[in-house]
């Protein structure tokens, strides 16, 4: 099965180029099918290679070359894939949850007139993204990176008739530009050191650099930087809510499950160079701390459905970030790998909601649709449950490795980190009971319209839902009787960071501790729900209208700080301003009138000021050098 | 591109010759026939295209002559005897990718043309065809003197198209555009008269031989660089250059972008580099900042820029200041990432001048504020211009990614800030880009009601741009191939130069 490789992300191409193809004629469910097939047996065939690599420990890399594409000197790059127990999971995650979203959309984009090439991108999106993991070095990364950040901007801006999807569409690819070029520099400066982009070599050599070296540190920075703009961390994070304007199903598969992940793949992918930078590690745990409580408040306050997910979205990954910042690299990983169950579900949880609504996102709008969509409301409750951390869903065993990797840096990052999640569980559950709860809030003729959504959307839900409650299964810690079956999956991928940290003292929790702490979480979780439930359910709280006056520092949560206007008073209008600025002071008022006075002078010199009016003086000179060519033409004849 | 071990007929003088003097026969074809001027022009480009491959197939990379790395073809024969100026021209592997350049782009600027009807057709056409000639001549010309006919005689074909055919003020702006190169190109002239009195030759290969005192070879540097930047353009010789572009017909815009400014870039490596080594090896810094100031500043006001064609001209300027600040980074890598960008350049800036031309036949217009909600009307177009603008902003898999790339590594070995502000580019050629084609393309319709999807013409042009586009970016390893043993023997010149002296 190895050999057939490259076929998995070859398909998704392929499948994007038919579906262009085929065009607007073909009937969609056709089209539908052939762009979910062309996801579908990419993942079986990863599968396939998953397997051996799950049943032996030291199962070796796969490497594969297919073409050359840049070689000058020593410089070279190739097309050349890496499978590895890393590169794998992501793949798992990639084609299973595309292929369930694919389908979704299928009935979720069901009466759209672009269907065909709402498919031919999210097609194309996933032939990146695997491009993006499976690539064997930091440029093929790159091609997926900046190519998922293409699919992105084609997809924030599917419905183009809407100028504010086409801003929201350009503020993501240029915030993500931002990051690109940091991730570009970065990758530079490690070519300078090692002479060569791939993975492998640059883990190997950097094994002989001493921890805390410049070079590595800011190479890390500068590759942080990256994961920054591309996992909408502070203070590039602006873009990931307006992302919002596209397709619900894009928001599922590009801004929560996968291509926002990328940061923390890119920096588990070069776990070593990390490991080897503290002082990065350090800067990676406080962006990540701080965001994953930051973008934590905003969502108190948020009344889109949508965004109120994204906000979310942003703070799990600042978990994410945390917990590598904390070198923690599997937890990282395994809320990665359960978050994108959950929050996909809570994403197409929420499409299957503004489905039925006719649109509608405003949840102050919703309220007791539990009767009328009874699977809908009962996946959506399990998401809601993961992402809380009640245990035994997936979320639980994922934030509670993160939360004790804390504890055992800092007893105070332990607190900070459980706030985020009570926060969390506070304005999920907020939003759980003033969508499905209470009485329906909305206009008569939404209430009409009221639906169930059909099977193609509502089966992926409800497999969604089941992954949601038994990913956690994947790495249960021994307190719990499990076996830590990830980390030990991870231990080659991360054999140089163990390596490298052998020897320091590791601050190890007792059993005992651990049980206190999920007590303890668990809990203080279950009241900010109960809490929750008698605010919006037992008592029916609505959150204001847009008009009402409400307290300044509620205000500033509904406004998300204004952060983008921030942004906008001190980067984007200045930048334009600049542009027609500089234009102004620079070219009409000092290149152009150096060159004109010169150009006078010259003029007034020779006395030829009066062809100038008839540009006359143009042909005196061409009729001069004509005039020498001719001249030397006939010393030719005559030689 | 042969391997040695096979036997075929070398690349020989008569084809080079053919590629030189082709274009401008069938440009006075036609001259004398008015009414098909712009077939025969379309079957010219066409036929020269043809040749040209033929030459590639016949190009054999690994040839040595001992004369330049890998120049064949060669022509050498006397002309001003009195002058010791021969005809002498040849082709190694940059030439041959600066003609594949001209002559593979020249037949879709021809078809860009095709809707148009210009007055006085057959001048126009001979004059595309006559400069095709005289680009060409630039690139293969291994004699300065020679080299210096071709230069000034590609400057009066595009100062007539620019002057005849052109927009708004168009006889101030090619006043300004005419001197402006003029004078630079005189600084040239007096140069190459006196390298002339110390080889006793204008041939290139007694030029490269020659070794002047570091001082000599700075103002012999700054001589050939004036000419070289007020060409490409450089920061602060640009001012001439955004009005020409605007006002210049679409096809003589393409000219000037796509072929001719790369003259003067390949001219650096031609002549300035193997021949004042040390000179550049001093001022390679000021050169490189020159042309990073242009990428920055330039690419910055192509933001504000209202007219499509305005913001492509400022684009360009910011496109080849970083192929130029590659080029002084001295290094194989800066070298090839050069030579593929300026391929790219010049395939992604004939499709963007193309795409002002359709807005110009379809609305009349290139204000972008006019524009705004063709996608919904012209999806073919609005798909094609959209490769064009992505391509134009380096993304991955396209052409210019390629170059870009290479670029700014090379710059980074140079220096990490080199690298971090050139590198802006990414940035900020993403910001002008998607600014206009989302007010160009995007939003609802408003005054472009019933803008036509492409034509069979256009997709003519466009598609083969948009296939260049892909294939340059997915495998550009055939040009790095070609050029090879140039850049190689490039390098080795100049290590050889800074070597040998003092």
């Amino acid at each position: 099965m190895e050999q057939l490789a490259w076929l998995i992300p070859v398909l998704p191409l392929a499948g994007f180029l038919l579906s262009l193809f085929l065009g607007k004629g073909t009937p969609k469910n056709i089209l539908g099918s052939i762009a979910s097939l062309m996801i579908l047996v990419p993942f079986i065939l990863t599968v396939s290679i998953f397997i051996p690599f799950a049943n032996s420990v030291d199962q070796e890399p796969i490497r594969m070359v297919f073409f050359e594409w840049m070689h000058i000197g020593s410089l070279s790059i190739n097309y050349s894939i890496q499978l590895d127990q890393l590169s794998l999971m992501m793949m798992l995650v990639i084609t299973g949850v595309g292929f369930l979203i694919h389908v979704y959309s299928v009935g979720y984009m069901h009466d759209d007139e672009n269907f065909h090439k709402f498919f031919a991108y999210l097609n194309l999106f996933v032939f990146f993204m695997l491009v993006l993991v499976m690539g064997s070095n930091y440029i093929l990364l790159f091609v997926g990176w900046e190519g998922v950040g293409l699919c992105s901007y084609l997809l924030i801006g599917f419905w183009y008739k809407n100028p504010e999807y086409n801003k929201a569409a350009n503020k993501a690819f240029i915030m993500n530009r931002i990051g690109d070029l940091g991730l570009l520099l970065g990758v530079f400066l490690l070519y300078l050191r090692f002479s060569t982009f791939e993975f492998n070599r640059i883990a190997f050599e950097a094994m002989q650099i001493d921890p805390g070296d410049p070079l590595l540190r800011n190479a890390t920075l500068l590759l942080f930087i990256g994961a920054i703009g591309k996992s909408a961390q502070l203070p590039l994070f602006t873009w990931l809510p307006d992302a919002m304007a596209g397709p619900t199903p894009v928001s599922a598969l590009i801004h929560a499950a996968t291509m926002v992940t990328a940061g923390i793949y890119l920096i588990i992918r070069s776990n070593v160079l990390f490991t080897l930078a503290p002082f990065t590690q350090e800067i990676i745990m406080i962006v990540g701390l701080v965001t994953a409580i930051f973008a934590a408040t905003i969502g108190l306050k948020q009344n889109d459905i949508k965004k109120v997910l994204a906000y979310s979205t942003v703070s799990q990954l600042g978990y994410m970030f945390f917990a590598l910042g904390l070198g923690a690299y599997t937890a990282a990983y395994f809320h990665l790998f359960t978050h994108a169950f959950f929050k996909a579900l809570l994403f197409l949880g929420s499409g299957s909601v503004i489905h039925a609504m006719g649109g509608e996102q405003d949840i102050r709008k919703m309220g007791g649709l539990k009767k009328y969509m009874p699977v809908t409301h009962l996946t959506f409750a399990i998401g809601t449950f993961a992402i809380a951390g009640i245990p035994p869903l997936a979320g639980f065993f994922s934030k509670d490795q993160i939360l004790a990797s804390a504890f055992a840096h800092n007893p105070i990052f332990w607190v900070l980190g459980l706030g985020g999640a009570l926060l969390t569980a506070f304005y999920m559950f907020r939003l759980f009971y003033l969508t499905f709860y209470g009485s329906f809030r909305g206009t008569h003729e939404q209430e009409h319209h009221l639906h169930e959504s059909p099977k193609t959307m509502t089966i992926p839900l409800i497999v969604l839902a089941v992954c949601s409650v038994f990913a956690g299964f994947v790495n249960v810690p021994e307190v719990l009787g499990g076996n830590h079956w990830l980390d030990r999956f991870f231990a080659d991928i991360l054999a140089g960071s163990t390596f490298i940290l052998e020897g320091q003292e590791h601050a190890h929790l007792s059993h005992t501790l651990e049980y206190i702490l999920m007590a303890v979480s668990v809990v203080a979780v279950l009241s900010v729900i109960f809490y929750a439930r008698i605010r919006y359910n037992k008592n029916g709280h609505v959150p204001a209208a847009d008009g009402e006056s409400i307290p300044a520092w509620q205000k500033l949560l509904v406004d998300k700080y204004r952060i983008d206007e921030l942004y906008d008073a001190i980067v984007v209008r200045p930048v334009i301003a600049a542009s027609t600025w500089i234009q102004k002071i620079f070219e009409t008022n000092f290149f152009d009138r150096i060159v004109n006075g010169v150009g006078q002078v010259v003029i007034l010199s020779s006395r030829t000021a009066r062809f100038l009016q008839t540009g006359n003086v143009g042909f005196y000179v061409f009729a001069m050098a004509i005039g020498i060519l001719a001249i030397l033409a006939a010393n030719l004849f005559l030689n | 591109m042969q391997t040695p071990d096979t036997f075929t007929l070398p690349l020989t003088g008569m084809i080079t010759v053919a590629l030189l003097a082709f274009p401008f026969i069938s440009g006075l074809l036609c001259l004398f026939m008015p009414k098909q001027a712009k077939q025969v022009a379309l079957a010219s480009t066409l036929i020269q295209a043809v040749i040209t491959a033929y030459a590639i197939y016949l190009f054999d990379i690994n040839y040595r002559t001992g004369f330049l790395a890998n120049m064949q073809g060669i022509v050498e024969m006397p002309w001003i005897t009195q002058l010791g100026v021969k005809f002498f021209v040849g082709l190694d592997g940059i030439s041959m990718l600066m003609v594949i350049l001209t002559n593979f782009l020249l037949p879709l600027i021809v078809l860009s043309t095709w809707k148009r009807e210009f007055k006085q057709s057959s001048l126009f056409y001979f004059l595309m065809l006559f400069m095709q000639s005289a680009l060409v001549g630039v690139f293969i010309s291994l004699d300065a003197f020679l080299y210096y006919i071709f230069w000034e005689l590609a400057l009066i074909p595009i100062y007539f198209i620019v002057l005849i055919w052109g927009g708004e003020n168009r006889v101030r702006i090619t006043f300004k555009f005419f001197i402006y190169t003029l004078s630079g190109s005189l600084l040239m002239l007096a140069a190459i008269i006196w390298l002339y009195f110390q080889a006793g030759s204008f041939s290139i290969g007694d030029l490269y031989n020659l070794r002047l005192d570091p001082s000599s070879q700075r103002f012999i540097f700054w001589a050939f660089f004036a000419a070289y930047a007020i060409k490409i353009p450089l920061l602060p010789f640009h001012s001439w250059q955004p009005d020409t572009y605007t006002t210049a017909p679409n096809a003589g815009a393409m000219l000037l972008s796509g072929i001719m400014l790369k003259m003067g870039i390949y001219s650096i490596l031609r002549w300035i580099l193997p021949i004042t080594p040390h000179a550049v090896v001093a001022y390679a810094d000021v050169a490189i900042i020159m042309a990073i100031a242009g990428v920055v500043y330039a690419s910055w006001i192509a933001i504000g820029q209202k007219d499509f064609k305005r913001m492509i001209a400022w684009s360009s300027i910011a496109h080849v200041g970083l192929i130029t600040a590659g080029v002084f980074t001295l290094t194989q890598v800066g070298f090839q990432g050069a030579l593929v960008q300026m391929i790219a350049h010049g395939v992604n800036v004939i499709g963007l001048f193309f795409v002002a031309e359709i807005f110009l036949n379809r609305l009349n217009t290139t204000q972008m504020e006019n524009l705004g909600g063709i996608r919904q009307l012209a999806p073919v177009f609005a798909s094609t211009f959209m490769i064009i603008t992505f391509a134009s902003a380096a993304l991955p898999l396209t052409n210019s990614f390629v170059g870009e790339f290479l670029l700014l590594n090379a710059l980074y070995e140079t220096s990490y800030w080199y690298a971090a502000i050139g590198g802006l580019t990414v940035i900020l050629g993403a910001v002008y880009m998607l600014r206009a084609y989302k007010t160009t393309m995007l939003g609802d319709v408003q005054q472009v009601a019933g803008f036509a999807d492409l034509s069979l013409s256009e997709k003519m042009v466009l598609f083969p741009v948009v296939a260049l586009i892909v294939v340059l970016g997915v495998y550009p390893q055939f040009i790095f191939n070609l050029t090879d043993e140039s850049v190689k023997f490039l390098l080795f010149q100049i290590d050889q130069h800074l070597a040998t002296t003092l």
